[in-house]
């Protein structure tokens, strides 16, 4: 196997009494689109600013290709860092904004043109080089900062929830975009975010954060299939989270387990159910129609509500709404379960 | 009642606007430009100097006085000692409001602030007068200089032509330090301010691109909080410049500005030249500003 991009050894970083990363190891491979999703305070934006440089580790060691890069500063660390609030420098037009990395490098005027011109043209924004960034929509900033960081070819790309302030529609579009320009340059991409759903979309590979710790790490569907823990079945889409003398009523073992709402079949009380099913019987207490889909609330236990989401592939909201109120029989696969360990179960 | 008077005024917006900058757009007209007109008006008349009266004719005789050597020789004199007192102030006033706007702990940057304020809450005559001891002949300055046998040094300084005098409270040096000790705070607030308002994010990424503290400093830094050295240095430059109480006390005959307009009006009665002289520091300023624009220093704004 080749170096790792990136190598945390048991980091930690406390702010005073906080521990806002507690005892991290994560490999980020060669390559790979790597998102770390958490809550916000989860620690992924230290981790980050710790790779940066901007933080440094209180305990452990960091490793970039190999090299000890702890303590560095962020000048002398070949990685490069799409801000949040993208920093474009407001004294300086686009093509000085990207163009800075290679003026520090002291790379000569003709060539940094040259470079200039073929970043803007891959970022889609040929001949905006003598704007100011004050007369850039914000997704037009966006796409300078990353441009801005793209041209030094960093080992590693840094980009700390770039698309959070873009609304819906251009943040899908440039989910689509940044996963294709990572591909085309082949260079490493780190990206924070609490959006589950962008993770997902754009990762070869994702940390999930919490509390300064990772929960889990995998590949979108891996996390998403089988998540490792009750926050990570809660906070990586919804799950019904069942625990204690409900789970051995159903599966026969008092361990707790996770199933997403989309695989549970919402069928009458006189269905059959397969031997490879689990099933539980509960009441419909609430449906809520959403045109694609419908989220019922079924109530197992006393106080325990199972949410069922089903596709409204035959059915119309007159049908889904006469289903309130009666008994019904959740049945599910029982290889979509996930037996759930670690903290919080 | 007071709610139909709200309902009333809620429905015209403008007339609210009106009875807010009324006032003060009143005062600003008539009192303020007002007066400045009545100056410049008043610079185009002439004294008779046979009768001693003012002749209200107009006529550029009075400006013409004022290209005499001895009078621009007082421009020269207070243009260049405004100017190198705003340039040791911005140097002075810069790693301080560095320092408040960037490294000191929420609380000791209160304090630091009331410190720099702090001079300004008490009398700026007693202040002047205060410097006039410490820098006389018998004053700290000297017993400090000569408690190191380094009077020589003291000596040598003052022995400078033009610059210098008998003793610190008697010479332009005196008169520098005690400019420059005057002036610091509307130089330090203004660029602290300006400080502030760079984004911690901007010098990150430009260390995140390569470049080294300095190379920061010098890029990102000192551009970005370059109109606050201009916006320090227009208090700086113009106090300075209209100041009449530092050269009377701690300088020598040498005339400034200030003591001209201050004489012109006063005892010789002339008023057409004393507001002659006053146009001399409001073109330098206009020129001051326009070379500032140049410069780029409203760019950012």
């Amino acid at each position: 196997m080749t170096t790792p991009a990136i190598r945390f050894e048991s980091v930690s970083r406390h702010f005073g009494e906080v521990r806002a990363v507690d005892q991290v190891d994560m490999e980020v491979r060669d390559g790979e689109f790597f998102s770390m999703l958490g809550p916000s305070g989860s620690g992924k934006t230290t981790c980050l600013r710790m790779i940066a440089g901007f933080d440094r580790p209180t305990s452990g060691r960091i490793m970039l290709y190999g090299q000890d890069v702890s303590d560095l500063p962020p000048y002398e660390r070949d990685v490069n860092t799409v801000f949040q609030d993208y920093a474009l420098f407001p004294h300086m037009n686009v093509g000085d904004n990207i163009a800075y990395g290679l003026m520090i490098k002291k790379v000569d005027k003709a060539e940094r043109t040259k470079r200039v011109d073929e970043i803007l043209d891959l970022v889609q924004l040929s001949g905006f080089a003598n704007r100011k960034p004050s007369q850039l929509s914000g997704g037009q900033r966006q796409r300078v900062a990353l441009a801005r960081a793209l041209i030094n070819h960093p080992k590693v790309l840094l980009l700390d929830e770039p698309l959070g302030a873009l609304d819906l529609k251009l943040r899908q579009q440039m989910q689509v975009e940044l996963k294709a320009i990572q591909k085309r340059v082949g260079i490493t991409f780190i990206f924070v975010t609490h959006d589950q759903e962008e993770a997902l979309t754009m990762s070869d590979r994702i940390a999930v954060f919490n509390e300064g710790k990772i929960e889990q790490v995998g590949e979108p569907s891996e996390v998403y299939e089988h998540p490792a823990s009750q926050f990570v079945a809660g906070f990586v889409g919804t799950s019904n989270v069942i625990s204690g003398d409900v789970a051995l009523r159903i599966t026969g073992s008092s361990q707790t387990f996770s199933i997403r709402p989309e695989k549970i079949h919402l069928g009458s009380m006189d269905e059959a159910v397969d031997s490879d099913m689990h099933s539980v019987e509960g009441n419909v207490r609430d449906v809520v129609y959403l045109g694609l889909y419908t989220r019922y609330l079924v109530e197992i236990a006393p106080t325990l509500d199972m949410v069922v989401v089903s596709q409204n592939l035959r059915t119309t909201s007159a049908d889904v709404n006469s289903v309130k109120g009666l008994p019904v029989r959740l049945s599910w696969n029982k290889a979509h379960t996930s037996v759930l360990g670690g903290r919080g179960a | 009642m007071l709610n139909r008077l709200s309902t009333y005024l809620y429905r015209r917006p403008r007339l609210v606007l009106g009875l807010l900058l009324g006032p003060p757009l009143l005062y600003f007209v008539v009192v303020y430009l007002g007066s400045l007109f009545a100056l410049l008006l008043n610079s185009f008349y002439y004294l008779e100097e046979f009768t001693g009266l003012v002749v209200r004719q107009f006529t550029l005789t009075t400006y013409a006085k004022l290209f005499t050597p001895t009078n621009l020789g007082i421009f020269f004199r207070t243009a260049s000692m405004a100017l190198t007192v705003t340039i040791a102030d911005a140097i002075i006033a810069f790693p301080l409001a560095y320092y408040i706007a960037r490294f000191a702990p929420k609380k000791i940057k209160t304090y630091l602030y009331i410190a720099v304020t702090i001079p300004l809450w008490s009398s700026y005559l007693v202040r002047v007068y205060a410097w006039k001891l410490i820098l006389a002949k018998e004053g700290i300055v000297s017993w400090f200089f000569n408690l190191f046998g380094l009077q020589f040094i003291l000596d040598k300084i003052l022995s400078i032509p033009v610059i210098g005098g008998s003793s610190l409270s008697l010479s332009p040096i005196g008169m520098f330090i005690a400019f420059c000790y005057i002036w610091l705070p509307y130089m330090i607030v203004p660029i602290q301010t300006a400080l502030e308002r760079v984004p911690k994010s901007l010098l990150e990424a430009s260390s995140d691109l390569g470049a080294n503290p300095a190379q920061t400093f010098r890029q990102v830094l000192l551009p970005l909080a370059f109109p606050g050295v201009v916006a320090g240095s227009i208090f700086t430059f113009s106090l300075t410049l209209g100041d009449f109480i530092v050269p009377q006390v701690l300088g020598n005959s040498r005339f400034f500005i200030g003591q001209a307009v201050y004489t012109y009006q006063g005892t010789a009665g002339n008023i057409p030249l004393a507001a002659a002289f006053t146009m001399g520091p409001i073109v330098i300023m206009i020129v001051y500003l326009l070379i500032a624009r140049k410069l780029g220093a409203f760019d950012a704004l």
